[in-house]
């Protein structure tokens, strides 16, 4: 991973009128030119910009959750005459509810299955040297790179065979296989990097191989299943493909937007449908603001290796 | 240290790895076996026809039309992205006052990457459902509105035939600029300082320092970044399945390689061609990433 490296700066500084921001341009304390604070001032207004174009969708988004479908459209930059909290309910009647059990209950089943089994993979091929490693190494890293959609036709008779389509577990397992190849990769890299005294003390001690990775290398591999954990729960959750062909009848929450929006071109109820976006965002947002550090190294770490 | 090995290995990889086997490379490798029949999908019976699929696919208008989509996507979403979040990434970095430490990072960088990725940790559905409001063709939609107080007319946006396909390649920039301004700020970061100090001592000005230093200290990383947004113009699935009318619409102007292989599989009944398409699409990703990897090669630079 590489990110973590820059000093920890509170958001948004600005409000400290430091570096010249509000370009009064009689600011001695850079010692620069004053070619350097119109530097400065146009940096800043073209982050600004850009900062303002990426959060108005989500802000105008939250506000509109309140607002009838009449102001939605009428007046799209005012706030509601009086806040529909109505839409919320409604939103809920039309299965945001039933959505949302179906996402916490396929995300929290498909991330704790994949932490297990790829970190087991993982572990076995990072410290094992056997017959075939490399192969089965090589197996899943080649599953990152092929593309969804090749599979996706046998993948639907595959599930279908099984009797799993619309079904929790069905989805959990193909949640858990398609996550495997990133989360062991990831893993892989991190167990090689962990000292191999402790095992060997422990085995030593007559520790059992099973024993030592549940009691001594899980316990050391904790911020580097951290990272991936928050990666996967947030491709988990966010996850559209997989459950739209293979759970048409137990749409998670990210499928029952997009069937929300679609039901909303002829019932026109668009204060509710903004009400369930609100229901899908602010939890992802929250987890975001609390861990956006290790979200951006997780998200981004395993891009550069 | 030998007791217990092999049953310990096999007993932690057999689950896994039966896993990954029946749900992802089976389906891998039946879909090239089914690219060679006329499976329907629905009757168990098919018959081989050889490479009739993918002659078939020459001749389809609609998946031509489809690959041309892509092809667009292909040519703008990494360009534009890769130069907008570099250009990004130069402002947080040498954008702020010049102080005795050389030039600086600009203040509230920490902000600027939180508000910036943001689009990134939110599922495709619901920023297609946002943006898909955003345009509303009608003068009161919030785009048009914008537009309108800088006295710029109003859009059709996806309505529009000849703007839908750019309509979505804007939110696919959009989405994606955040992602490698991070990856960029993270790999910037870790150059050593006094590679800029020394830049700087001998005269270079912040632009020549970021062109002549910066970039070329992050060519490993901007390849990548390449590839992965070449890889996601042909992969575009769910944007385009949830924001564009039909999906595909106006008059197939959004149509794209996944949108086919999901209408004809799942709809028209025609597995065996869809999984064609599959291949062809498997291939495209393959050759691309290929050739990119390749035009861009260059010495790698030790520090």
């Amino acid at each position: 991973m590489a990110v973590a490296t820059q000093p920890r700066e509170p958001a948004g500084v600005d409000e400290n009128g430091s570096a010249g921001k509000p370009a009064r341009g009689t600011r001695p304390v850079s010692g620069g030119a004053s070619g350097d604070s119109a530097v400065n001032v146009f940096s800043h207004t073209v982050l600004i910009g850009w900062s303002i174009l990426v959060m108005i969708p989500f802000l105008w988004a939250l506000v509109a959750s309140t607002k009838t479908s009449r102001e939605i459209f009428g007046d799209p930059w005012a706030l509601p005459a009086s806040p529909q909290w109505s839409n919320f309910s409604s939103a809920w009647d039309k299965g945001v509810g039933d959505y949302l059990l179906n996402s916490l209950i396929v995300v929290s089943g498909g991330v704790l299955l994949t932490m297990l089994l790829g970190s087991m993979t993982a572990y076995v091929l990072a410290r094992y040297e056997f017959r075939g490693n490399r192969f089965i190494y090589y197996l899943f890293a080649a599953g990152m790179m092929f593309p969804v959609f090749l599979a996706i036709v046998p993948l639907f008779f595959v599930v279908q065979n099984l009797g799993m389509l619309s079904t929790y577990h069905g989805l959990i397992l193909v949640y858990v296989a398609y996550s495997l190849p990133f989360t062991v990769f990831f893993m892989h890299s991190f167990f090689r990097t962990l000292p191999t005294s402790v095992a060997e003390a422990a085995i030593m001690d007559g520790a059992s191989h099973t024993g030592v990775f549940f009691r001594v290398m899980l316990p050391m591999a904790k911020p580097g299943l951290l990272s991936i954990a928050i990666f996967n729960v947030l491709g988990q959750w966010n996850q559209f493909v997989l459950p739209a062909f293979l759970s048409p009848e137990k749409p998670v929450l990210a499928q029952g937007i997009a069937t929300l929006l679609a039901s909303q071109r002829y019932e026109g109820d668009w204060g509710a449908l903004f009400a369930a976006l609100t229901v899908a965002m602010v939890p992802v947002v929250v987890v975001y603001l609390v861990f956006y550090r290790q979200v951006q190294a997780g998200l981004t770490g395993g891009t550069l290796k | 240290m030998q007791h217990g090995r092999y049953p310990f290995i096999v007993g932690f990889l057999i689950l896994p790895l039966t896993l990954y086997g029946v749900f992802v490379i089976s389906p891998f490798v039946q879909a090239f076996h089914y690219s060679l029949t006329d499976w329907s999908g629905v009757s168990p019976d098919l018959s081989y026809v050889g490479l009739q699929n993918f002659q078939t696919l020459m001749r389809d208008g609609l998946f031509l039309q489809a690959l041309r989509n892509n092809a667009l996507l292909l040519l703008g979403l990494p360009a534009i992205t890769v130069m907008l979040a570099l250009f990004f990434a130069f402002l947080l970095n040498v954008g702020g006052a010049k102080g005795k430490a050389g030039v600086q990072g600009i203040r509230g960088n920490g902000f600027y990457k939180l508000a910036f990725f943001l689009p990134q940790v939110l599922s495709v559905p619901v920023i297609a459902v946002i943006w898909a409001v955003i345009f509303d063709p009608t003068s009161d939609g919030l785009a048009n509105s914008a537009l309108g107080w800088v006295g710029l007319g109003s859009f059709g946006w996806l309505a529009d035939p000849n703007l839908a396909l750019y309509s979505v390649l804007w939110v696919l920039i959009w989405g994606s600029v955040g992602f490698y301004l991070v990856l960029f700020n993270a790999a910037m970061s870790s150059i050593p300082r006094d590679i800029f100090e020394a830049a700087l001592i001998d005269g270079a000005g912040r632009f020549s320092t970021f062109v002549r230093v910066t970039m070329p200290l992050l060519w490993d990383t901007i390849q990548t970044s390449w590839v992965y947004l070449a890889i996601l113009s042909l992969d575009v699935y769910a944007l385009v399945a949830v924001m564009t009318a039909g999906p595909g619409g106006p008059d197939n102007s959004t149509q794209v390689i996944s949108l086919q292989i999901a209408q004809n599989g799942f709809q028209f009944g025609r597995a065996g061609y869809a999984s064609a398409m599959g291949v062809v699409l498997f291939f495209l990703t393959l050759i691309i990433a290929t050739v990119m990897l390749r035009l861009t090669r260059r010495e790698r630079i030790e520090y």
